[in-house]
């Protein structure tokens, strides 16, 4: 198996322990209002950084190009109230429209 | 139907099919189907696993594609503590509440006062999301293969819009903006620094520093990407 499939296989066991430790784990453990608060701010940071990531890494280089098109476009959308999936609809079709219109 | 019922069923809907362009990506970002579906049916937290396609469509190694989706999945530990209060579910269901624990079945059941309300939103939620996100991965995974060139269709700039779609509904006061901002900051900076996927994990770092020493209200982030409290507040 490929090393591809390893990380996998890790990473959904990994989510499946996370999930089943707040049903196993006695609940004055979990019950911690930090651990609680520290869940949701990981949760938020990280899904701020793999927008960011997305927008504008390329490999180890900061680039702007059609993507912060998309990325602009998704926050019009999502500003409008659109459902996710016209958000993501909205955010490809800015990306795909500025690479034809010449821009990265 | 019930009210939690049909919140549960209307949440399942909307939420699988989110997985269209968690199929697409996956594909585009370079995995095959079966590892596509994989994520799916065995990992089945979708932040988590469009973090998984997204450090690697981005370049970086599986490694830390595990790392970022692993730290995404925390907090359906705290989730699941919710749930087991809840629900006080034994022996395989248990096991099986574990699996269906996620964002939006999690806030079904918190959005419902009488017990067996929470328990019919939460086992409608769960097991809808995961019967539809799992047909609605396998569709968007071939949509995908037959769009061919991601960037000609402009699948790279769907990530993004995906990623600030997952990240909008929690932006709901002054601090997790703020979070937010900083961790952006703190990935720029990090990208010519570390290998590609790594200044995620930077960013998860600054991010359970500030949670855990930081003053604020302990659900900041809990929230879900369907809200289901409007809905409920209607049917009341």
């Amino acid at each position: 198996m490929s090393e591809m499939w390893w990380w996998i296989l890790a990473g959904c066991a990994a989510a499946y322990g996370f999930k089943l430790l707040g049903y196993l784990v006695p609940e004055k453990i979990l019950e911690n209002e930090k651990m609680t608060r520290a869940a949701g701010t990981l949760t938020i940071g990280l899904l701020a950084s793999l927008t960011i990531v997305n927008t504008v890494a390329s490999g180890t280089t900061v680039a702007f190009d059609a993507r912060v098109a998309a990325l602009v476009a998704a926050g019009v959308a999502l500003l409008l109230r659109a459902p996710f999936l016209v958000v993501v609809i909205v955010g490809a079709g800015a990306a795909a429209l500025a690479r034809y219109l010449g821009w990265g | 139907m019930t009210p939690a019922t049909k919140i549960g069923a209307s949440i399942a809907v909307a939420t699988g099919l989110y997985a269209i362009s968690y199929g697409a990506l996956g594909v585009a970002a370079g995995l095959n189907l079966w590892q596509v579906m994989a994520l799916s049916l065995l990992m089945f937290t979708g932040g988590s696993q469009f973090a998984f396609i997204g450090v690697i469509a981005g370049g970086g190694s599986p490694g830390a594609a595990f790392g970022a989706a692993t730290l995404l999945g925390v907090r359906n530990a705290v989730y699941g503590m919710q749930i087991k209060a809840m629900l006080r579910p034994h022996g395989l269901k248990k096991l099986l509440a574990a699996q269906v624990t996620i964002d939006e079945s999690t806030a079904t059941a918190a959005g419902q006062s009488d017990p067996a309300e929470q328990k019919r939103g939460f086992w409608v939620a769960g097991i809808g999301v995961y019967v539809l996100w799992n047909i609605f991965t396998v569709a968007g995974a071939l949509l995908g293969d037959a769009l061919g060139d991601p960037k000609a269709w402009g699948l790279d700039g769907a990530a993004v819009a995906a990623f600030l779609g997952l990240l909008w509904p929690r932006l709901k006061s002054a601090e997790p903006v703020a979070i937010a901002t900083v961790c952006a900051l703190a990935t720029v900076l990090a990208i010519p620094l570390v290998p590609p996927g790594v200044p995620i994990l930077v960013a998860a770092l600054v991010a359970g520093v500030w949670g855990y020493f930081g003053r604020g209200p302990a659900t900041e982030g809990l929230e879900p990407d369907v809200e289901p409290r409007t809905t409920r507040e209607n049917s009341e």
